[in-house]
């Protein structure tokens, strides 16, 4: 707590965090109140993945945890993991584009559609982009002055934290997505950069316990470069089981549609 | 698929889902066996050259893939009932046998990541654990070599 008073201005940010926090899920819960009045009920799951995911971006930008990042790496990691791991993958699962498509009047769902389908958007959520600006800008804030800059001035912690939590959300949006995508990317360039990714997370863990940051406790480094590796590990774990269920269920499908009736080889 | 109906149908995919199954499964046992609860393996040795790292970074994400990809790949075959298991089991001392051996030469060895136990006599347990892993490699080709599809289910097909 002393960290943000120290550093003036921790206050107003945390307010801002929350402020921007309690807009994102309004309009959601808004979305999704839209969705009931015409008579389309949205999965109460999606609602909660929602929530959790703004709740866990939050915690991670802001208040007690993101004082505690500023002392602490164990912290920061937990920060990290909380950030730019758990709340983009609980915000892809509340599918928070097709909410807006459904809900929104005519006009602004066909701009926000073709905006989507725009050249730049595409080339924003290609896999590639998005695993290069979320894994590689893990780098850049490692091996640059942003990492001391951000234990000291509380606004470039809630800076970073909205870039981990966009660039994560990117990332898992392009490989996992749950929105409608017009340009679906190929399933095994997708699984090989998810192979990339979830091995440039293990490496710079690996990394940063070899090369501590200057000005922290080497023991505090370590334990939370390993809570990065094996916790990261987790995370990522998921990922590829919600991809490989994607990919089974289109493989069911696909085969189900080739196969005459008559051959079918299921069991009751 | 023209081969949906014969016995040996799906044979590549049933080495497959087994070799990827055996590469996770030796790496999961690596990691909770030798570091987790022996901690005879340390997460990482200060030595460790920079391609050293990028080798364990590498197939610590090829492992968790691999297990969970064989194992939707071993659901997606019991689906087409197309599962042979002593194919798969095959294919799961293959990938384990590649894995430990590659383990336990070039990363412990070549790449120094780490070794298997920081005692005085280490080559003991080198051999140990690179003799296992060529036994595994070699049950898991016999098995390999005696589900083949191609001989006998061509006779087979062709007698019709």
């Amino acid at each position: 707590m002393d960290a943000t008073h120290a550093h003036g201005g921790g206050v107003s940010l945390d307010a801002l965090v929350l402020f921007v926090a309690v807009v994102a899920v309004a309009c959601y819960l808004g979305g999704v109140a839209g969705s009931r009045r015409r008579g389309r009920d949205w999965p109460m799951p999606r609602t909660v993945c929602w929530c959790a995911g703004i709740a866990a971006g939050a915690a991670a930008a802001a208040g007690p945890l993101a004082a505690a990042a500023h002392d602490s790496f164990t912290a920061h990691m937990w920060a990290h993991l909380l950030g730019g791991m758990v709340a983009p993958l609980l915000m892809v699962l509340g599918a928070p584009v097709t909410l807006a498509l459904r809900t929104l009047d005519v006009t602004p769902a066909r701009r926000l559609s073709r905006l989507l389908r725009s050249a730049p958007a595409r080339l924003l959520a290609h896999p590639i982009t998005a695993a290069v600006l979320s894994a590689g800008g893990l780098w850049l804030i490692y091996l640059t002055p942003v990492f001391d800059a951000m234990r000291t001035q509380p606004l470039v912690h809630v800076l970073v934290h909205a870039h981990l939590v966009a660039a994560g959300y990117l990332f898992l949006a392009a490989v996992i997505g749950f929105d409608p995508r017009p340009h679906p990317p190929g399933r095994v360039l997708t699984a090989i950069v998810i192979v990339a990714t979830m091995a440039s997370h293990g490496i710079l863990a690996k990394f940063l316990y070899a090369n501590p940051p200057a000005g922290l406790e080497i023991l505090d480094v370590r334990a939370g470069a390993q809570l990065m590796y094996y916790a990261g590990a987790w995370v990522e774990a998921i990922t590829i089981v919600i991809f490989c269920a994607q990919w089974y269920r289109a493989a069911g499908v696909t085969s189900r549609a080739s196969r005459p009736a008559g051959t079918r080889l299921e069991r009751a | 698929m023209s081969a949906a109906s014969l016995p040996g149908r799906r044979s590549a995919q049933n080495l497959w889902s087994g070799v990827l199954f055996g590469v996770g499964l030796i790496a999961f046992i690596d990691e909770a066996v030798f570091h987790q609860l022996l901690h005879w393996h340390h997460f990482y040795d200060l030595s460790t050259p920079a391609m050293g790292l990028v080798s364990d970074g590498v197939f610590h994400a090829v492992s968790w893939f691999a297990t969970i990809a064989g194992l939707f790949l071993l659901a997606d075959l019991r689906r087409r009932d197309a599962l042979n298991w002593q194919r798969w089991a095959g294919g799961v001392l293959l990938g384990a046998g590649v894995f430990q051996l590659y383990d336990g030469t070039v990363q412990h060895k070549v790449f120094g990541i780490h070794q298997i136990r920081y005692v005085e006599d280490v080559f003991v347990y080198d051999l140990v654990w690179n003799l296992v892993a060529v036994a595994m490699i070699l049950a898991g080709a016999v098995l390999v070599y005696l589900t083949r599809s191609a001989a006998p289910v061509r006779v087979e097909s062709s007698a019709r």
